[in-house]
Order: structure tokens, then C-alpha cells, then sequence
């Protein structure tokens, strides 16, 4: 059908994207869009579980949980008070690498997010009885994880694969090490974890690039830590000798829940976009790929079959996952593993990897509509060197990948004799 | 608003069109009036598999080719199934939308509904229900749901029982799939970067040879008896984290008690998002329930939920207890706060805050046209897309009077439902 549409295709690139470096450090991204009356903020700092200690794992996760709680500004109740008053949000939440943050607001009550993304940022007071509280409640998550199939065989896959790895943790700790965190603990990670160096901020929305800077310069443009420390060098992965497996037992649950795989590329490796394509054949494309095909169309077995590769700054994890009743465990990993010697054996078709590279550029509009989308690019252009003009390169990138270098990541990564295997539930 | 254009074909199908030209991208909706409270006792579940039974095909367009040719475009799909309705949407690079339109067009009335793939999603479905069964708040929403009503048929989930998904037969799905999928009973509702003359010549050319039914599809029309007391149940499983449902009888959505309604629930519980579609984005951390409830420790979490529904349906409120409570303590915190809003106004303050959060949430909303699409069609199936269009306003026009005079209408004791999840940590395999 032909249409007719004022509406330029556009991608963001070097042209619209603006970014500016504050004197101390802080990178603001920003790129306009005046649709509707609101922005999107996202961002983040180098403060991570990297530094946290076995002891109080989930130190960096608890801390970001509780910035929030008070500042010395404001108290909790009115923190939200000025947040929910306007319909406006705002979140942390601590990572691996980094303590990310994300709000929205409609354009005239972004001044009030961004003073309060300030403050929770610089001047924390972690408030005994808050951060009790929050404990509770952090606790109380944990209970449900350890009840929860698909997060604790998630979290036992984890352990497979990065075995002697700071990745093999859980950013959000354990009961145990939840307990061993005080609030003093707190301030003093937040007093060498977190400042300006290396922290970005994305602002998108209705709100014109110069503005953007101005208003995080009027916030954050003054903030100093002589004190903040770099985060701890990533130790290499040493390589699995051979594929791994292991249970975990929760009683009573009807499902089961398997995830296996390996690890796979790092974000800004060459080789994350044939694996990435590769990935897409296996367990994504259409109705969750082969695996989808031959697990839950064929077989019956599952309402869910899918493969997932993640990347990051380190080691990535490609990785199989699926539910199922606990007496059809064995068969489902068996069929996984066929299907995945199948994919390192011979690899994709040219009409396959052709399907999976059109919806990769022509999911592009989609992904990138909303302001929450072009922020979330923006970071990961940032995060991962990948270039202002990334995604105007990215339709040749995709279009680039060959049936061979699909087939050659996937036998680099997806070693049959070395998968992990990691189950959950009542088996 | 007058930017939306609706036109009703001869074969009663109801269409609706909007132009949003920000970004080239279009999303179509084609909803059904049908969904779990059309099932009579020992089908239920039949609305959900025939929903699973679409995307597995019709002669024109095979259902292993569907997933494929929506994703090749770049597009997003999916289905969702309701206690009141069915919906499919597709979302798509804008040049690629007539895609959607012959597939949806197509299996209105042609989805072959193949033996041995019934069989095989039997399984599937089975397989989902058993995944649903792991959350603790699955089981003990559909004990509530029991609970809550003895006639109407809102009383059971959508996914349906599972003797039910063993029991129902390839007969049963298609009949169903006959009585409900035909033009007079669809509303096809369509965003985003479009012309809408041509889209409107394009829809009579794909819609207009769709047979209408023969007679309106049976809605079953049963009258639920006014609740007659406080009823308490119980569950029992695994875990060490306890939940509490608070479950009041609330009005259908047609009915305008619903607005204040919403407005009470915004400042007991935090604001909600009217739509089917996309959440709000705000915490509800300054409402009166989190300030009684959380920030006094009886519970970890709280918070409430008032869908709009076409038979009066039900208000939940949800609690995680905290892990050194017991459920009468939440609940008795819980009713002090109802106690308060059975017998003081609330503050003029506090509604108009409930109006610029809603007004937020519309914001936010307009981002998305996926959700603008989902607006368009979505109200229609309860009352008309004008409940949407004055959505805010009958929210501006709410008095603390209305809320006070909601409140003792709706919860009331007598017409509640007390849910509790226990925790059996010690429980073993079989």
C-alpha cells in the first residue's frame, strides 16, 4: 500500500546527537525531540559491585537502593512527595560495572528531577531506620528469587560459567551478606565510590541540546571527588575445561525452570554482531528461532524456548532458556543440545541469516520511537565506544555479517563438549 | 477531539483511525468482544487457547510463515486475552502495515484450527498454566476469584483449569473461535503514520468481504447476587513470604463511580494507568497505604489495582507482609486507613494530585504509538472510545464528596474478599 508521510526516517547520528563534557568530567548526551511534553533522563556512574567484598556482596546494589531514602536536602516522604506530586519518576539501581539511573518527567518539572537526581547522586545521608527498612525489604526479594525458577537457574548458570569470576555473583547479594551491610558501610562507598569522573547523563525529549547542558551544569557542574577511586581491573575468565551442570532443588513449584550456554562476546567485540545475527536464528527470530521451533511448535514442551546473548563490557553470556514440566527436563535439554550441535555443525542458511538481518534494520524505527529508546542508545553508544554515527553505520554492519562468520562465532562460543547446564524447581 | 475517524463497514465492523506523524511507524489493534467470562463451567480457558490457536495459521497464511513475515518486516506482535476481550496488534515500519491488514482480515474467518496442532498447544498452554502455578499470587488470585463470585463467570482465571485444558476439544475451540470471530463483533483500531482515506479504502477492499454473522454472538449475561458478607480464604505453598489480597466488589467501567473510584484508589494506593497497555512510571510512595503500611513495617509492599471491566468486577489491594508480621496486623493497619476514608472527605489537595498524575501518564503515553493505537480500541470494548476521550475530564470533575460517597458504597466490609498466601517453608517434594 502506498503512503503518504511527512515523516523522515531518521536514525540518530553525529547531526543530532549532542554531546557536550562538563569541566569535571561528566559526559551530557542529549538529543531533541518535541513531540510530546516530556523527557527522559538515564545515566549512570562507575560505582559497581566490582567492589564489593564476598562479605557484603550487594553493598553497591543496596547503596543505589537506599540514595533515595534521604538527602541531606530532603527527607524519604518528601523526595516522592515531589516526585509523584508532578507524575514524574525516578529510580537507581546498582550493576556490575555501574550504578545506572533513569527518571522522566514532563518538561517543566525537569528542573525538580534533576535537582533530586542530584542530590540522591551527591548527598545521600542514609537514614538508620530507612535503610533498616529497605533491608526488610531487600531481604524479603531475596526470599522470593530463591523461590523463583528462572532467577535461580539463572544465578546457578552464572556460577557455571564465570566459575573464580567476579560475574559468577549476584550483584543483589545474598540474604547473609544483605544482614553484614551497615549504613556506615554505605556512606563510605558512596564517599570513594561515587563522583563525576566517567559518569554520563542522557537527557531526551522536549528540550533543545544547550538546554540539556545548562541544566545539568546548574546541578552537577560544581561536583567534586578527589576522593573517588577507579573500580577494580576485571580479571581475566579463565576457560571452562568442560561443560558443567548443576541443580538447584525448590520444592513444591509445578515448573522447572533450565538455562544453559557459555559465555559469548564482549559488546564492542567484531565478533558480537555475527553472533548476535547467529543468536537471532537460533532462539529469537519469528516465534523464539529453532529452539522456539522445535521445543514449544513441534514438541509441545514449553510456552517458553528462547536463546539470549547479552553483552557488556566483559565477557557476555549466550545462553538457552526454557520452562518446563519437571518430568520433561532431561528431554528439553536433550532436544536443546541437538539443536544447538545442529547451529555449530552447519550453521544458518542464507535465508535465515537474510530474515534475521531484516528485522534487525527494520526493527530500527520501533526501537528507537520512544524517548526511553534513543536514550537507551545513546548510553550504549557512550558505554561502549560505539560511535556517534553507530546507528546510521549499523545497517551496513548487519548487512556485512556472512553465513561463515555466523558459523565461525558460534563454534568459538557454543562448544558442545563445554556447555553449562543449570536447572531449578521440584525435579 | 475530532483528529479520529470512525466509520462502521456493512458487516458491522467497527473501524477507528488516528494520524500521528512522529514517527513512520503504524500499529493496528483488531480487539473481539470476547474473552474468559464467555465461558460456561468446564470450558473455561477456551478464549485463551483460541487466541494461541490464531497464530498457528489459515491456508492463505501458514503459521510457521506468519512470525516470520511480521519479524522480517521489523515489526512486533502479540495477543492478549481478557476476562472481557481479545486483542491482536501488530506494530510496524509504516510502508509495511498492509502485512497486518490481509492477516488479520484473513483470520477473522479462515484460522484452520489443525488437529494435531491443538494437540500440541494443549501441551504448550498446559505448560503455561503450570508456569503460572510457581507464583504464589497466580494461586491465590484465582482462590480470591473463586471466592469473590459464586454465578458470574469472573470466577476463574483466563487461562482456564487444568481439567478444563485437558477436557476441551478441537470442536469446542472452533465453535467458539465462530461464535465470537466475525466483523460485528471486532473493532479495528488503527495509529500512527498514516493517510486516512487511503487506509479506510484499504480496509473496505480486505473487510468488507467478511461475511457478517448470522446472529450476535451470545455474551453470557450473568447477574452476580450483591456480595453478603466478608469472605476469608486461604492458600497454602511454598515459600516464606506471605501475600495478602484485599478484594472489594467495584463497579463496571461503564458505571460513574468509576472515576471517583479511581481517584480513591490513586491516593490510597498510587496512581494507576486506565489503559490495557504500558505502566505509569510514578511510585506510590507518599500514598496512604505505603505510608501505613510500609513505612510503619507491617508489609514490604502494597499496592492496588481497579481494572475497568464490563460487569462489576473487583478492587484489589496486594500486601507483602513484612517477614516479622503477622497477617492481622497488616490487615488491621489496612482497615484504619479504609476506616478513614469511609468517614472523612479527603483533601481537595490529594484528588487533584490523582489529575496531574493521570494527566502524566497521558504524557508518557503519547510517546508510544503502539499505545496510542492500543487507547484507540481498547475503551471500546467496555464502553465507547469516548470514555477514553473524557477520561481526564471525568477525573477533573471528581469532589472529595464523590470519593467519600465511593468509598462507602464499595468498601464495605461485607463486600470483600480477604485472601492469604501462607508460606509452608517446610514442605517437601511429593
Amino acid at each position: 500500500m502506498s503512503r503518504l508521510t511527512s515523516v523522515p526516517h531518521s536514525l540518530p547520528g553525529p547531526d543530532d546527537i549532542h554531546r557536550a563534557e562538563l569541566s569535571n568530567g561528566i559526559v551530557v548526551l542529549s538529543r531533541p525531540n518535541h513531540n510530546s511534553p516530556s523527557v527522559v533522563m538515564a545515566g549512570y556512574v562507575l560505582a559497581g559491585s566490582l567492589f564489593d567484598s564476598d562479605e557484603k556482596l550487594g553493598l553497591s546494589d543496596f547503596t543505589a537502593s537506599a540514595l533515595m531514602r534521604g538527602t541531606a536536602k530532603r527527607d524519604f516522604q518528601q523526595i516522592y512527595d515531589s516526585l509523584e506530586a508532578v507524575g514524574a519518576g525516578l529510580g537507581f539501581s546498582g550493576g556490575t560495572h555501574t550504578t545506572s539511573f533513569s527518571g522522566r518527567a514532563l518538561v517543566e518539572d525537569l528542573p525538580l528531577l534533576l535537582d533530586l537526581t542530584a542530590e540522591s547522586l551527591r548527598c545521600p545521608v542514609f537514614p538508620t531506620e530507612q535503610v533498616d527498612r529497605l533491608r526488610s525489604q531487600i531481604l524479603t526479594g531475596l526470599a522470593l528469587r530463591a523461590q523463583d525458577t528462572s532467577e535461580m537457574a539463572s544465578l546457578a548458570f552464572d556460577e557455571l560459567v564465570f566459575a573464580g569470576h567476579p560475574y559468577s555473583r549476584p550483584d543483589d547479594g545474598t540474604p547473609e551478606s544483605i544482614r553484614a551491610i551497615t549504613r556506615e558501610d554505605m556512606a563510605a562507598f558512596h564517599a570513594w565510590a561515587y563522583g563525576p569522573r566517567g559518569m554520563v547523563i542522557t537527557l531526551v525529549g522536549a528540550i533543545t541540546p544547550a538546554e540539556a547542558v545548562a541544566q545539568v551544569e546548574r546541578v552537577l557542574g560544581d561536583w567534586q571527588n578527589p576522593q573517588q577511586l577507579d573500580l577494580p581491573a576485571l580479571p581475566e575468565l579463565a576457560p571452562l575445561a568442560r561443560g558443567r551442570r548443576r541443580h538447584v532443588p525448590i520444592s513444591g513449584k509445578s515448573q522447572a525452570d533450565i538455562v544453559m550456554g557459555a559465555v559469548g562476546p564482549t559488546r564492542n567485540s567484531p565478533e558480537y554482531m555475527p553472533a548476535s545475527l547467529g543468536n537471532s536464528v537460533l532462539g529469537v527470530f519469528g516465534m523464539m528461532g529453532r529452539i522456539g521451533d522445535v521445543v514449544r511448535e513441534r514438541s509441545g514442551l514449553a510456552y517458553y524456548a528462547y536463546s539470549s546473548l547479552s553483552a557488556g563490557i566483559g565477557p557476555g553470556i549466550w545462553e538457552v532458556s526454557a520452562g518446563v514440566n519437571p518430568f520433561n527436563v532431561e528431554k528439553t535439554i536433550e532436544l536443546i543440545r541437538s539443536e544447538i550441535q545442529q547451529f555449530v555443525t552447519h550453521g544458518v542458511t542464507e535465508q535465515e541469516l537474510e530474515d534475521s538481518k531484516a528485522n534487525f534494520t527494520g526493527r530500527l524505527p520501533l526501537s528507537l520511537e520512544s524517548n526511553a529508546g534513543v536514550a537507551g542508545a545513546l548510553i550504549s553508544i557512550e558505554r561502549y565506544g560505539l560511535g556517534m554515527d553507530y546507528y546510521r553505520r549499523y545497517p551496513a554492519l548487519v548487512r556485512n555479517v556472512t553465513p561463515a562468520a555466523v558459523i565461525e562465532t558460534a563454534r568459538k562460543y557454543l562448544d558442545l563438549e563445554k556447555l553449562s547446564i543449570a536447572t531449578a524447581g521440584s525435579l | 477531539m475530532s483528529d479520529v475517524t470512525r466509520v462502521t463497514l456493512e458487516n458491522g465492523l467497527k473501524v477507528l483511525l488516528k494520524e500521528i506523524h512522529t514517527a513512520p511507524l503504524i500499529s493496528a489493534w483488531l480487539w473481539y468482544r470476547v474473552g474468559s467470562k464467555d465461558e460456561k463451567p468446564g470450558q473455561t480457558g477456551l478464549s485463551h487457547w483460541v487466541e494461541h490457536m490464531q497464530f498457528k495459521g489459515t491456508p492463505h497464511f501458514p503459521g510457521s510463515l506468519l512470525d516470520k513475515a511480521i519479524a522480517r518486516e521489523g515489526g512486533t506482535w502479540n495477543a492478549f486475552t481478557y476476562i472481557d476481550w481479545t486483542a491482536y496488534y501488530e506494530t510496524l515500519p509504516a510502508d509495511k502495515i498492509d502485512l497486518s491488514l490481509r492477516l488479520e482480515a484473513d483470520r477473522m474467518a479462515n484460522s484452520a484450527f489443525d488437529p494435531a496442532e491443538v494437540e500440541s498447544e494443549r501441551t504448550v498452554i498446559m505448560s503455561e498454566r503450570e508456569g503460572d502455578e510457581n507464583e504464589p499470587l497466580f494461586l491465590l488470585g484465582e482462590e480470591l476469584q473463586r471466592a469473590a463470585f459464586s454465578e458470574h463467570p469472573y470466577n476463574h482465571q483466563v487461562i482456564g483449569f487444568m481439567d478444563d485444558l485437558r477436557a476441551i476439544t478441537r470442536d469446542d475451540l472452533y465453535r467458539h473461535y465462530r461464535s465470537y470471530y466475525v466483523p460485528g463483533n471486532a473493532v479495528l483500531a488503527i495509529a500512527g503514520d498514516l493517510d486516512t482515506g487511503q487506509m479506510l479504502t484499504r480496509i473496505r477492499e480486505l473487510y468488507a468481504p467478511v461475511a457478517p454473522a448470522p446472529a450476535a454472538p451470545p455474551r453470557i449475561e450473568t447477574a452476580e447476587p450483591e456480595p453478603g458478607g466478608e469472605v476469608r480464604v486461604e492458600v497454602a505453598g511454598p515459600g516464606e513470604t506471605t501475600f495478602i489480597q484485599v478484594a472489594y466488589r467495584a463497579p463496571a467501567a461503564a458505571h460513574p463511580d468509576i472515576f471517583p473510584l479511581a481517584v480513591l484508589d490513586s491516593l490510597l494506593s498510587g496512581p494507576s494507568n486506565p489503559g490495557a497497555y504500558g505502566g505509569t512510571g510514578i511510585s506510590n510512595k507518599t500514598s496512604r497505604l505505603y505510608r501505613a503500611l510500609v513505612e510503619k513495617e507491617r508489609t514490604v509492599s502494597v499496592y492496588g489495582s481497579l481494572p475497568v471491566t464490563i460487569d462489576p468486577f473487583l478492587y484489589t489491594i496486594t500486601m507483602t507482609l513484612h517477614p516479622e508480621r503477622n497477617p492481622e496486623e497488616a490487615l488491621a493497619a489496612l482497615d484504619e486507613q479504609i476506616d478513614r476514608v469511609l468517614q472523612h472527605t479527603v483533601s481537595q489537595d490529594e484528588v487533584t494530585r490523582a489529575i496531574k498524575q493521570a494527566r502524566a501518564i497521558f504524557a508518557f503515553g503519547s510517546e508510544n504509538i503502539t499505545n496510542q493505537a492500543a487507547w484507540l480500541g481498547y475503551s471500546e470494548m467496555f464502553a465507547t472510545y469516548d470514555w477514553f476521550l473524557n477520561y481526564l475530564d471525568n477525573l477533573a470533575a471528581v469532589t472529595p464528596q464523590d470519593v467519600l460517597r465511593v468509598a462507602q458504597r464499595y468498601l464495605r466490609p461485607e463486600r470483600r474478599v480477604v485472601g492469604t498466601y501462607l508460606p509452608q517453608p517446610g514442605e517437601v517434594d511429593e
